[in-house]
């Protein structure tokens, strides 16, 4: 059990660090465009290993409940389409009205 | 192991308010809508993380709701500024 404690811990670690460089990220860079590209990975990434962290802490000390982390792994496969998906066209809206990219030299936006 | 989801939580709020600059302050529309679709996305984790340190597993299902609002929110927004309306 200790075993599985400090594989569940790792998880959650390398997804709360995940979840923070998107926000640093999304506070430092320059322009719109470059914005996205680091929320739009980093958040799946991160929010995908916290879940599946929880996933196997639920199936090693609720084993009497086997049928709750079908919840998980519905959010896990919902959220690593969706949220590129979501990105994308956000994205795309933006290229379509006009927003320029940033080029380097300009000042940032 | 339950101090450890307390302390993922507190760091995920955290992540949580340094989006929320962006979103109060980010010049534009879109710098705003791509900073709430990434809070949206970090309540996931918080919802399921919570679900965990209060043992209410019906959090889960507040979560997969929350996935799906948030995913046809962007694509609702995304189509009204391609096209300048929503049912067309």
């Amino acid at each position: 059990m200790f075993l599985v404690n400090v594989i569940v811990t790792l998880f959650l670690a390398g997804g709360v660090f995940f979840l923070l460089v998107g926000s640093i990220g999304l506070l430092r860079f320059p322009d719109f465009y470059t914005r996205l590209h680091a929320t739009g990975k980093c958040d799946t990434l991160g929010g995908g290993l916290i879940i599946f962290g929880l996933l196997i802490y639920h199936l090693f000390h609720y084993f009497h409940y086997p049928l709750v982390p079908v919840r998980l792994l519905f959010l896990i496969f919902f959220i690593f389409i969706a949220n590129p998906t979501a990105t994308h066209t956000v994205m795309k809206a933006a290229y379509r009205t006009g927003v320029k990219p940033w080029k380097l030299g300009e000042k940032r936006q | 192991m339950i101090s450890i989801f307390l302390v993922t939580a507190l760091l995920i709020i955290a992540s949580i308010f340094l989006s929320l600059y962006r979103g109060v302050v980010g010049p534009g529309v879109f710098n705003r809508v791509a900073a709430v679709n990434v809070i949206g996305t970090k309540t996931i984790a918080l919802l399921v993380i919570l679900g965990y340190y209060f043992e209410r597993p019906l959090f889960f299902d507040i979560a997969i709701l929350y996935a799906m609002l948030n995913f046809i929110g962007a694509l609702v927004f995304a189509k009204y500024i391609e096209r300048g309306d929503v049912c067309s």
